[in-house]
This record gives C-alpha cells, sequence and structure tokens, in this order.
C-alpha cells in the first residue's frame, strides 16, 4: 500500500470525525446561544409587576402580562380538556380495538396530520368555529390546541398502552371482568405514567403554538377569560405583537416573556422525560 | 515437547528430537514462527474490570492450520479477535503483552491497527457480506478502501481470483452485479471468506466460521480451509472437536479459571492432542465430560 | 351471575356460567362504541380539514383558476392575487434549510451514534432535542434581534464581496430575508433530523461495521462505507420528514423574512412564503375573496406538506416494517 494514500486516509479520517464532531457541538451550541439569549435578555424585566399586571397603554412605560399568561393557561387548560381525552381514547381504540387494516388507516391518519402546518389547522378552525359564532374566542383557540394535540396523544398513548403485557388483561378477563372495566380499571392504570407523558409532551407543545392562535383567539390587551365571549390573550401572541412592534419596552418584555415561555415549556418537557425515565 | 505457557521468551531455538511422521506434525518452532507466523507472548487481555485472558502464549506456524478449542466463554473468540486488533474496538477493552507478526510486534506503540487488519484478515461467526453491494463489490471492498489498485480491469483481477481461491467463483460468476444477500449461507460465507483474501493477508483468523452452516455447506468450508492453507497461514476458533480434529495441523486447548480468564492449558500438534494429552482437563473437555 | 347445569350429549353436565346480557354486553358495546368514535374521530377531522379548506377558498378557485398559481401580485387593493412567490419561498426558504442543515444533522447523528462514547450519547442527544422544544416565536424573536442583524452584517456583507457576481448573493445586504429564513429553517430541522438519524444509525449491526474493520478501514472509512450505506432509506426519510416540518413552518420564519412579495434571484432579498403571508395578512382581511384567496393558499400549502409527509411515512414504514437487510 502507497504510504500517500495511507496518508490521504489517515487525513481524510481525522477530518471527518473532526467535523462531525464539530457540527455536534455546533448544534448544542445553538441551542447554548438560544437560551443564553433568553435569558439574559429577559431577566431583567422579570419582577413581580411582570407577572401581576396588565400591559400598560401603548406606548407607556411599565405593566405586565398578566392577561397573558392567564389565557394561554385558559385556552391550553381548554384544549386539554377536549384533546386529552379524546386522544387517549383513540390510543386505547387503536390499541385494544382496532383491526389490522383500520388501525393502520387510522395511525396513518393521524401521523399524517401531525404534519399538518399548525397555521392552516388554525384557519380550519376560523371556517368552521369564529366565522360561525362571529367572534375570536378562547373556544376557538381551545378547539384549534385540541386539534393540534390529537393526533400526537393518540400515537403516544398507543405506543404505551401497547406496552402492556397481554398477560394482565387476561388476567382480568379470565376473572370475569367486562372488556370494558378491564381497560378501565387494569390497562390505563398501569400505563399511566406513560400516558401522562405523552399528555405532557402533547401540553408543551400546545403552549408553545402562536401561528394557530392568530387566528382563532386573536389576542387581547385586556383581562378576558370568557370561554366564547371574545378575543383572548396568550403568551406566544404577546410575544409576537411585541417583538415585532415599534417600542424598545415592548422588546423588552417580549424577552421577558420568552423566557416565562420557554421555562415552562422546558420544565413540562423535562418533567415528561423524567417521568418516563423512572420506569 | 510441548509450549507451556511458563515459556521464556529470551529461550534459545529449540532442536527437537522428534521426526515428522505421517499424521504428526513437528511442533512448531519459535524460529519458524517467527519468521513466517504468529507469536503471541504474555497476552493478558480484559473488558473493562474483568479480565478475559490470561498470560498467553501461542507459537502459530506459517501456511499451517491452528485451531483453538475450548468451553463456551473460555475466551477463544477473545484471542483471535487480540491477534487482529480487533478486540479493542468494544469500548472498554483493553490488552497488554506482545503479538509479533513476522515478528513485529502489533501492539507496539505508534502501530495503526488499520494497517494490521489488512495484513490479519477475519471471517466471522455469522456470514456478513454488505447488503447494499453486489457480490463484486463485496470482494472488491477492501481493495477498493486501500486504494490498492484503481483501474477497473485490475480490480476484476484480483476479485476472480479471490473468489476462485474461496471455491465460490463457479456458482457466482455470472451473479457478480446481483445483491450479495442473494446467495444462501454457505455461500455468503465463502464470500466473506473471498472479500478477506482480496487484500492478500498474511494470516487469515477464522472465528468459528461454520457454526451457522448447515453440514454440506460446512464440509465445503474444510475443504477450502485445507487448500487455503498452502498459502495461508490460519488461524480457526471453533467449538466443534470433530472439526479441528479434521481440520488442524496444531491444535491449542483453552480453559476458564476460577475467576473466569481464560487459559491456555495445552498446545501441541493436533494428533498429540487428541491421542495423548498431557493437561487431565484437555481429557475431560475432549470426552465430554464437560463444556 | 347465573350457574347453569347443562346436559352434554354424553350425558355428563356441565358448568355454563352466562352473564346477564343488559349488564355486561351492554357495558362494552357502549364503551366500544365510544372509544371507536374518538379513534374515528382522527379520520372525520382529516376528512372535515380538507372539506372546508377547499369549501372556503371556492369563491377564489373560482375567481382566479390555475391564475392563483402562477399569479405573481398580492394586491389586496387591487383585489388580485396570485400565489407564486410564496410557494416560491416556501420551496426556496426549506431547500436553504435543508441545504443548511441536512450535514450538520447527519455530522451531528454519526457524532452521537459512533464518534460520542456512550456515556455522552444519552445527555447530548436530549440536548439536541431540546431544540426543539423551543417555541417557533422565541426563535423567530432570536432571530430578528441576533440572527438577522448577524446575517446582514459580517455574512451578506461578506459574500457580497467574495462571490457577489453570483446573482444568488448580490443585492442590499438587509439580514431579514430569504437567506435568513433558510437558515432559521436549518436550526428547525435539526432536532428532528438528527434524532432519526442517529436511531436508525444505532440500528445498524455491528457485524456489518467490524465486516469493514476487519479488512483494515479507518473509522470514517467504516462509517461511510458499512453503516450510512446500510440506513441510507432511514437517513433519506428523515430529511424528507425534516423538509415536512420546514414547508410549515410559521413564526420563525414570518420574523426574520422581512416583507417582500417577489420571485428574485438574491438571497438576500426579503421574500416570503405561503405561512407567512398567511400569518401576516389574514388579520387585515377585510372582505370575502381577500379571505377566500387565503384559505387558497393554506389549502395549497397543506397540499405540499401532505405530499412530502406521506411521503416520508411511507418510507419511514417501509423501513420500519422490514427488520434486517435493506434491499434497495
Amino acid at each position: 500500500m502507497s504510504t500517500s494514500t495511507y496518508q490521504r486516509r489517515r487525513a481524510t479520517n481525522a477530518l471527518m470525525l473532526s467535523l462531525c464532531s464539530l457540527f455536534a457541538f455546533a448544534a448544542v451550541g445553538v441551542l447554548v446561544l438560544i437560551l443564553g439569549f433568553v435569558l439574559a435578555k429577559g431577566i431583567s424585566s422579570l419582577n413581580l409587576d411582570f407577572f401581576i399586571h396588565m400591559p400598560a397603554p401603548v406606548g407607556e412605560p411599565g405593566g405586565g402580562v398578566a392577561n397573558s399568561i392567564a389565557g394561554s393557561f385558559f385556552t391550553v387548560g381548554l384544549a386539554s380538556l377536549i384533546g386529552i381525552p379524546a386522544g387517549i381514547g383513540a390510543g386505547v381504540f387503536l390499541s385494544e380495538y382496532a383491526g389490522h387494516r383500520l388501525g393502520d388507516v387510522i395511525r396513518f391518519t393521524a401521523d399524517v396530520l401531525t404534519g399538518v402546518p399548525s397555521i392552516v389547522i388554525g384557519i380550519f378552525v376560523y371556517g368552521l368555529v369564529v366565522l360561525k359564532m362571529g367572534n375570536f374566542s378562547a373556544l376557538a383557540a381551545g378547539i384549534a390546541l385540541a386539534i393540534i394535540m390529537l393526533p400526537i396523544v393518540a400515537r403516544s398513548s398507543e405506543e404505551m398502552l401497547r406496552l402492556v403485557p397481554h398477560s394482565q388483561r387476561e388476567a382480568a378477563l379470565a376473572l370475569g371482568i367486562s372488556r370494558w372495566r378491564t381497560i378501565l380499571s387494569v390497562v390505563i392504570p398501569v400505563a399511566q405514567r406513560g400516558l401522562v407523558t405523552g399528555a405532557l409532551l402533547a401540553v408543551a407543545r400546545a403552549a408553545g403554538e402562536t401561528a394557530p392562535l392568530i387566528f382563532t383567539a386573536l389576542g387581547n390587551r385586556f383581562w378576558s377569560l370568557s370561554i366564547t365571549g371574545g378575543p383572548i390573550d396568550a403568551l406566544p401572541l404577546r410575544i409576537w405583537r411585541y417583538g415585532i412592534g415599534p417600542y424598545d419596552e415592548w422588546h423588552q418584555q417580549a424577552w421577558a416573556a420568552s423566557f416565562v415561555l420557554v421555562f415552562t415549556v422546558f420544565v413540562i418537557s423535562l418533567a415528561a422525560r423524567l417521568l418516563l425515565r423512572r420506569r | 515437547m510441548t509450549v507451556h505457557s511458563q515459556h521464556q521468551p529470551e529461550a534459545p531455538i529449540m532442536n527437537y528430537e522428534m521426526r515428522i511422521e505421517h499424521g504428526h506434525q513437528a511442533p512448531v518452532s519459535e524460529a519458524e514462527a517467527l519468521a513466517g507466523g504468529v507469536v503471541v507472548r504474555d497476552l493478558d487481555a480484559w473488558y473493562g474490570p474483568f479480565q478475559a485472558l490470561r498470560r498467553i502464549n501461542l507459537l502459530v506456524a506459517p501456511k499451517r492450520i491452528t485451531a483453538v478449542i475450548g468451553p463456551s466463554g473460555c475466551g477463544k473468540s477473545t484471542l483471535i479477535r487480540c491477534l487482529n486488533r480487533m478486540h479493542e474496538v468494544v469500548p472498554g477493552a483493553r490488552g497488554s503483552g506482545q503479538v509479533l507478526l513476522r515478528g513485529e510486534d502489533i501492539y507496539a506503540p505508534g502501530v495503526d491497527p488499520v494497517v494490521v487488519r489488512r495484513r490479519v484478515g477475519m471471517v466471522f461467526q455469522k456470514p456478513n457480506p454488505f447488503p447494499t453491494m453486489s457480490v463484486f463489490d463485496n470482494v472488491a471492498a477492501g481493495l477498493r478502501l486501500n486504494g490498492f489498485l484503481v483501474r477497473r480491469s485490475q480490480i476484476a483481477e484480483t476479485v476472480e481470483k479471490s473468489l476462485r481461491q474461496a471455491a465460490l467463483w463457479d456458482e457466482v460468476k455470472d451473479k457478480l452485479s446481483r445483491p450479495a444477500t442473494e446467495l444462501s449461507g454457505g455461500q455468503q460465507q465463502r464470500l466473506c471468506i473471498a472479500r478477506a483474501l482480496a487484500v492478500e493477508p498474511e494470516v487469515v483468523l477464522m472465528d468459528e466460521p461454520c457454526s451457522a452452516l448447515d453440514p454440506v455447506a460446512t464440509l465445503k468450508i474444510e475443504d477450502l480451509m485445507r487448500e487455503l492453507a498452502k498459502e495461508y497461514t490460519i488461524v480457526i476458533v471453533t467449538h466443534n472437536m470433530q472439526q479441528a480434529a479434521r481440520v488442524s495441523d496444531y491444535t491449542a486447548v483453552m480453559m476458564m479459571a476460577e475467576d473466569r480468564a481464560g487459559e491456555m492449558i495445552e498446545f501441541a500438534s493436533t494428533r498429540e492432542v487428541f491421542t495423548n494429552p498431557r493437561d487431565k482437563r484437555t481429557e475431560d473437555y475432549i470426552t465430554g465430560r464437560f463444556g | 351471575m347465573r350457574a347453569e347445569r347443562r346436559r352434554t350429549p354424553e350425558g355428563a353436565a356441565a358448568l355454563t356460567i352466562r352473564r346477564p346480557w343488559r349488564i355486561g354486553n351492554a357495558g362494552d358495546a357502549v364503551s366500544r362504541a365510544v372509544f371507536a368514535a374518538m379513534g374515528l374521530s382522527l379520520l372525520a377531522l382529516a376528512a372535515l380539514l380538507l372539506y372546508e379548506l377547499v369549501f372556503q377558498s371556492r369563491l377564489s378557485i373560482s375567481t382566479f383558476g390555475w391564475g392563483f398559481i402562477t399569479g405573481t401580485r398580492w394586491d389586496a387593493a387591487a383585489r388580485e392575487f396570485g400565489a407564486a412567490p410564496a410557494i416560491y419561498g416556501t420551496i426556496v426558504s426549506s431547500v436553504i434549510g435543508l441545504v443548511l442543515g441536512v450535514p450538520v444533522s447527519i455530522g451531528a447523528a454519526i457524532f452521537l451514534s459512533e464518534i460520542a462514547p456512550p456515556w455522552l450519547r444519552n445527555p447530548f442527544s436530549f440536548l439536541v432535542e431540546m431544540l426543539a422544544a423551543v417555541p417557533s416565536v422565541v426563535l423567530g424573536l432570536w432571530g430578528i434581534y441576533v440572527l438577522a442583524p448577524w446575517v446582514g452584517n459580517p455574512v451578506e456583507t461578506s459574500l457580497r464581496d467574495h462571490v457577489g457576481f453570483i446573482p444568488l448573493f448580490n443585492g442590499p445586504a438587509f439580514g431579514f430575508g430569504m437567506l435568513a429564513a433558510g437558515l432559521i429553517l436549518s436550526i428547525m430541522v435539526l432536532p428532528i433530523i438528527t434524532a432519526i438519524s442517529r436511531d436508525v444509525m444505532l440500528a445498524v449491526p455491528t457485524s456489518q461495521r467490524e465486516a469493514m474493520a476487519a479488512l483494515g478501514a479507518t473509522k470514517w472509512e467504516v462509517i461511510s462505507g458499512a453503516v450510512l450505506p446500510y440506513c441510507r432509506s432511514g437517513l433519506v426519510g428523515a430529511v424528507i420528514l425534516g423538509l415536512g416540518r420546514a414547508l410549515g413552518e410559521t413564526m420563525a420564519v414570518t420574523m426574520v423574512i422581512g416583507k417582500g412579495y417577489n420571485i428574485s434571484a438574491s438571497l438576500f432579498q426579503p421574500a416570503s412564503t405561503a405561512a407567512s403571508t398567511l400569518a401576516s395578512e389574514f388579520n387585515e382581511a377585510t372582505y370575502d375573496l381577500y379571505i377566500s384567496a387565503l384559505v387558497e393558499l393554506a389549502l395549497i400549502l397543506m397540499g405540499i406538506t401532505l405530499l412530502v409527509n406521506v411521503l416520508a411515512r411511507l418510507l419511514v414504514w417501509r423501513i420500519a416494517r422490514s427488520p434486517g437487510l435493506v434491499r434497495e
């Protein structure tokens, strides 16, 4: 073997391995960069006022994002109420009842649905709910977010339910317990940790969504907690509106709000993963 | 005389009084092994904290077949993987001692394992052809890597030569561009042998090459081994004692010590080991009393 | 529950337990129906989604016909809506995102699967996946104040200085534009492509790596010769899934792509994607045709992402169902 070929191979090896390592560190580096910025820029505006006050009149300093935080809780809460039970139910259907063919079709549809851009979902709900009702509302927002959560929860629930050993189901059925009671009292409780994990990850996803809210919640500078009464604000919406707005004040608050949002989403995601790991 | 574990590396070349009789091979001389084969001196090997091999000493005669036998878990595979520096690929694995290939220590500092592995080829227990490559490309894989030959005609020549050496040419000569996975198990293993031979190694290691194959394929490969031994030095690990007795010139017997480390308890010509073993444990193992 | 003695033909008594029909079976039937409804709701949702979008865009479809896809002007005042620049922007920004993101993702996946010591693998993978948890709007905010200015200067200015003769790289260095959008998309597709690629690489059998190594291959040659070819279908699937994600991405892209509705050769120009157009225009849509045009744009966007996602899913499904050797 010629030495020059050999040297070339060694050089290529060193180069490519270094490049791959560099890329991996770059990926993590970007994350650190982004989080670092959010932290650095946001933390200065974080104070109690930020959390308990409403937005100040346009152009004036001060104020907070209390209504946005409340709105986020409200809309995501509504969405979870609709989306999580339906999602788990769909997961139950896929894992316990559905035949091979039907199951495949539903599974495929769910996978495809998760790929639909969330903005399209928002427009869909706009046509379906907002136009019919005549106004923007928390309900519309909740429905939009629920539609986003549904396929995610369905698929993860199905996977978790499938992990429950058949012997558990058979033991219950052999005792004469009916199928539905078996599912409710045996299968679901055994899988509960996994189901909660799936639900948490879906909630984290919904909490960070902005686009669907543009068409359903619209946003509101004032306090609003009615389900169908009118526009409602949410943290991602506020971040957007303040972020692209003309005032430096607003930009500051956008960073602070970003920090709160990222922190929340990360905590939920981490909790979900830790839950899963503790099996 | 046989080579014991207490062999002194600095001892002079031994003169043996035994002559070569029909069926008997003279025991290996160290000079021979140093010049053209492999000498293993005081080899230890660990997987993390667990010692898998202890003070292994072995002389592998050039152009002969040396078999390594012993019960499961005694470290046979670990041993031959140390001979081409594949052992250290496992995370946490390490070794110490010397392995002299034609007198040069492959574990000397500064030696590139990549070079060692080209000179010491390996055939694995389960045939592992590259599924995304054709029969031709599989055999040529090593050639293309090493930048040996560049022109397609040269590569084609070497591929044919290797396939003939592996007794596979006639069966695949009109299937060269078919995916390697279309071949039967026995054919795939011979393909892997051809692939190993294509880079012209000095030693060929075989780790239980027939254990995943049916008896007919096994016999074909055993015949192949004897042919290959005319040109290559072969070390084969096998748990099949009849195979070792049929095929090999020399046999090394390994046993697991109480702390589960592998030790070499006997090394002699195959005839000797199977008809007149010196160690009681060898006799027990061969007669099937354990292992 | 009632126990009943019954005589079998042989005369021996057999004990049969019969459940009263009303209680047990009714519960099962009802619950089955409920769960089925929830499962089928996914199908209904998909169908309804398609229907609603088509329905709401009918005005625009009937008004513009195919001209909607080829038209290049988006003028609300003139009541003229053409989606070509939006579609162009969607595709080009996603392609840039992939061109920049795929090498980094695959490289990172190789690191995680083949190079990193086992103890580093999990925490590192976790960090990369956390990138996916950052909400799009926050990424967009970072894009506005950190990425876009950096893209404007030094990235675009140096590109213009050195390779400005290529049409791609000339024009005013706004920062906000197609290039920034592509960059932010590359960040967004990174976690998904890396995670899937890492998984398919880890699934390559050790025997394949050993076979290549035993021939005297360097570590990189083992990776490029044995690992990557073996799992290339999976890698392609990962990339296509990443593409699907990039096509539908809205907030981050909207915030850094500037506001230009045109088809331009230069990457420095502000541009639009279908998603960014929808996000920025919708709240200003005041009359029916305007809204209908936007819905039609949404329909087209969904069509494109659907196509890509279905392709990716089929590929990934095919691999998941054929364990072992991948035949080409």
